[in-house]
């Protein structure tokens, strides 16, 4: 029913349109990679070189060893210093400094005779997450220099966690990414988000730029059956979005030097997939919308949405549980789990078959709905 | 520049809005949607940590050291293992985000004070999530060290570190939030709206009618920026209150700093929008630019979710091509701070330059006449 000849002719149409204009081309191919260049520097939640203000009422050797500690555990770094409190309230109005830290005069000789002195740590909770990661870094500085210093020794074992008194002595592991970095797992996360962009603007403006022109009547009229025109349109566009995708991938990887550990076989499989689901989105967009104005509204609709509620941001897990729920109809999330999992875990189909499955269905009803819409909306003029 | 055709050429934008249900629906149900929206879903606050246990000892001393974590409350114990080769399959297929691991002859070393060990393995895929995860349990621990060690007696550390937290001290990621988002909605929907207003003129051909009235092109740019300017102020205002009546976000500094502050936000930002529109001269092309100039950046460049301290140098300077930059440190100071200008007149200064280069810009970019 479907002959390759027609569609084929409709898909070298389609390409000679898109890529006549020169400045279409640099957009196609350049915009991505300048995108991920951009953000995959911006997508950084590491909490590293904290400015950190100091107000040492002590001025002794031993509080000088704790504005070490906290110096060289690379976490904090020191903005500036002064002796009047009032400096530090000033510094955290202006954001000048994020954590202040008083230590109180008699410090020393107060460790030293176990009097227990408190140091204050003052934190700037504006941004909630930072703020709740240097609390918990600086905590542990303070106590683990006063567990040193109780049993007299000096030098600190790294970020690897408690004391080793003769309690409990936790040894923390962190697997497939042993150094805490975001980029990694935020990177390949912008990935999914560049391509989905691409791929609703491409399809929606394709049909749509039809419409208005008029010359979807004149391909109408032409031997294509309403199934072809589908195919002539997405293939394109599918083919474009698969080969951003290898080309943002490998910026990623070369670039940012973000690890691959699960197989290009999955992660090519899986980007079809998404693709192809992010193309009947698109598809229904511009069968939506009559004008490309409005699919423009409508994608802003859409897409604003699909980013938050798809774990790009921030957890899916600690959303309400209603958003939750609503992130299962968002195949960015899917993609997303399955991009990170593959990049960093070096997970393939056996742990991510549910995932794939999920992506797949969503490809199928969704084409299938467009096509349906599409058809029924021909059938209509 | 004469008041009344200003005045003239804002009445007739004003009634040209009016007109486009589209254009009332981006302006006034589109900015209290997106607060919801975003302020109910976004959280960012790790709570219930899925945790797996496998406890190889057995012991009460074991089990009192899982009731540590469970009654702790950051940590949920979604399941206990019984092999050692479970903990890879767990945490690959991201079912709990840490397994903590109790080895044989814990309860005995702890018993004997030789000092126990426990293994905390962690997906650290999500740094910031595992990080978070990682203090609590080392929190935990020590807690629970002490409190086995002592036996009831009470615990003296060496040093203790008192931490507060001003600003937001129950550290609520929806404080951050909302000011922040009225920031970034602004940003978009400005740009979105005057990103069509004089491409429209040209398309439809209504530049020309424009052309043979006696109005001024700076007339032309500033009638049609009060309009859009208004609707902004609404707007503003509408996120502003229902943030702090539905979230109940603090409003710590002065409304009337925050008006001012706002006023010169939104010049800047509407004025890139319409810098955009008189540039292109096609709607289309001039809602694209808008979408991809605003989306993302206002987002990921804003300082909104990532700190922009901790960006590279290069991007740190793209940042201020962002004007949201500069109005989420205002929101972010006036609501939560409570800072006062002499804080602010930094963001101030350079919101004023983005809105005089925005506005001088469309109003050069801007051609009356029909001559190309």
């Amino acid at each position: 029913m479907i002959s390759p000849l027609r569609v084929g002719r409709m898909v070298r149409k389609e390409l000679r349109q898109l890529f006549r204009d020169p400045k279409t081309q640099r957009v196609i191919f350049a915009a991505p990679i300048i995108q991920l260049i951009l953000f995959g520097y911006a997508v950084n939640t590491d909490v590293r070189h904290v400015p950190l203000f100091v107000v040492d009422h002590d001025r002794t050797a031993a509080s000088r060893l704790l504005l070490d500690a906290f110096t060289a555990s690379g976490y904090f770094r020191e903005a500036a210093t002064s002796l009047d409190p009032g400096d530090l309230g000033r510094a955290l109005d202006h954001g000048e400094a994020t954590v202040g830290l008083w230590i109180p005069a008699g410090f020393a000789s107060d460790v030293d005779a176990g009097r227990s002195p408190a140091v204050q740590i003052i934190v700037d909770g504006t941004n909630s997450n930072t703020a709740t990661v240097a609390q918990g870094y600086a905590t542990r500085i303070v106590r683990d220099f006063g567990l040193r210093r109780a049993r007299g020794m000096t030098n600190g074992a790294g970020w690897a966690v408690s004391g080793g008194t003769a309690g409990v002595d936790l040894r923390a592991r962190a697997w497939f990414n042993p150094s805490l970095e975001s980029q990694v797992y935020n990177v390949p996360a912008v990935i999914g988000v560049i391509v989905l962009l691409m791929c609703l603007l491409l399809t929606s403006l394709a049909v749509v730029r039809e419409r208005e022109m008029g010359t979807l009547e004149q391909l109408l009229v032409s031997p294509l059956t309403p199934g072809e025109l589908m195919l002539g349109k997405t293939l394109p566009v599918a083919g474009i979005a698969m080969v951003q995708l290898v080309l943002v991938a490998a910026v990623a990887l070369l670039w940012f030097d973000i690890p691959l550990r699960g197989s290009v076989v999955a992660l090519v499989a899986s980007a079809a997939l998404f693709i192809l689901a992010g193309l009947s989105v698109g598809l229904l967009v511009s069968t939506l919308a009559s004008t490309q104005q409005e699919a423009f509204l409508v994608m802003f609709l859409f897409v604003l949405p699909a980013i938050i509620l798809s774990g790009f941001l921030y957890p899916v897990d600690t959303m309400p549980l209603f958003f939750q729920d609503l992130t299962y109809l968002n195949p960015l999330r899917h993609f997303l789990e399955v991009v990170r999992a593959i990049f960093l875990k070096g997970a393939g189909f056996r742990e991510l078959w549910v995932q794939y499955v999920i992506l797949a269905s969503m490809a199928v009803t969704g084409l299938a709905y467009a096509t349906a819409r599409f058809r029924a909306g021909l059938a209509g003029r | 520049m004469d008041p009344v055709r200003l005045l003239a050429m804002a009445r007739k934008e004003w009634i040209q809005l009016r007109r486009d249900p589209r254009s009332m629906i981006l302006a006034f149900a589109l900015p209290l949607f997106l607060l919801l929206f975003f302020g109910y879903a976004i959280t960012w606050d790790v709570e219930d940590i899925e945790l797996a246990v496998l406890d190889q000892d057995r012991s009460r001393e074991s089990r009192q050291l899982v009731e540590a974590f469970q009654s702790a409350g950051y940590f949920h114990v979604r399941e206990r293992l019984t092999a050692y080769d479970q903990v890879e399959e767990r945490l690959m297929t991201g079912r709990v985000l840490g397994v903590l691991v109790v080895p044989p002859g814990y309860g005995r070393d702890l018993e004997a004070a030789r000092g126990a060990r426990v293994q905390l393995l962690l997906d650290g895929s999500d740094a910031n999530t595992a990080t978070i995860a990682l203090n609590f349990a080392d929190a935990i621990v020590s807690r629970h060290s002490a409190s086995a060690l002592l036996q009831g007696r009470e615990l003296v550390l060496p040093v203790r570190a008192e931490p507060r937290v001003w600003y937001n001290p129950t550290l609520a990621s929806r404080n951050m939030i909302v000011p922040g988002l009225i920031a970034v909605i602004m940003s978009i929907i400005a740009a979105m709206l005057t990103a069509l207003t004089i491409a429209r003129e040209w398309e439809r051909g209504t530049m020309e009618q424009l052309a043979s009235t006696p109005v001024g092109r700076l007339e032309v740019v500033l009638g049609k920026l009060l309009p859009y300017l208004l609707i902004g102020l609404f707007d503003v205002a509408v996120t502003v209150v229902a943030g702090m009546l539905i979230f109940g976000t603090p409003l710590n500094g002065s409304v009337l700093l925050l008006s001012a502050m706002t006023l010169l936000f939104l010049v800047g930002a509407l004025g890139l929008g319409i810098f955009i529109s008189a540039a292109v001269k096609s709607q289309v092309l001039a809602t694209q630019i808008a979408m991809v100039a605003t989306y993302l950046p206002v987002i990921l460049l804003s300082g909104f979710l990532y700190d922009i301290a901790s960006m590279p140098v290069v991007l740190q300077g793209v940042t201020y091509l962002v004007p949201a930059r500069y109005y989420i440190v205002v929101t972010r100071g006036i609501f939560l701070k409570g800072v006062g200008i002499s804080a602010l007149w930094p963001q101030a200064v350079f919101m004023i330059a983005f809105a005089v280069v925005g506005l001088g810009a469309a109003t050069l970019v801007f051609r009356k006449e029909l001559r190309s």
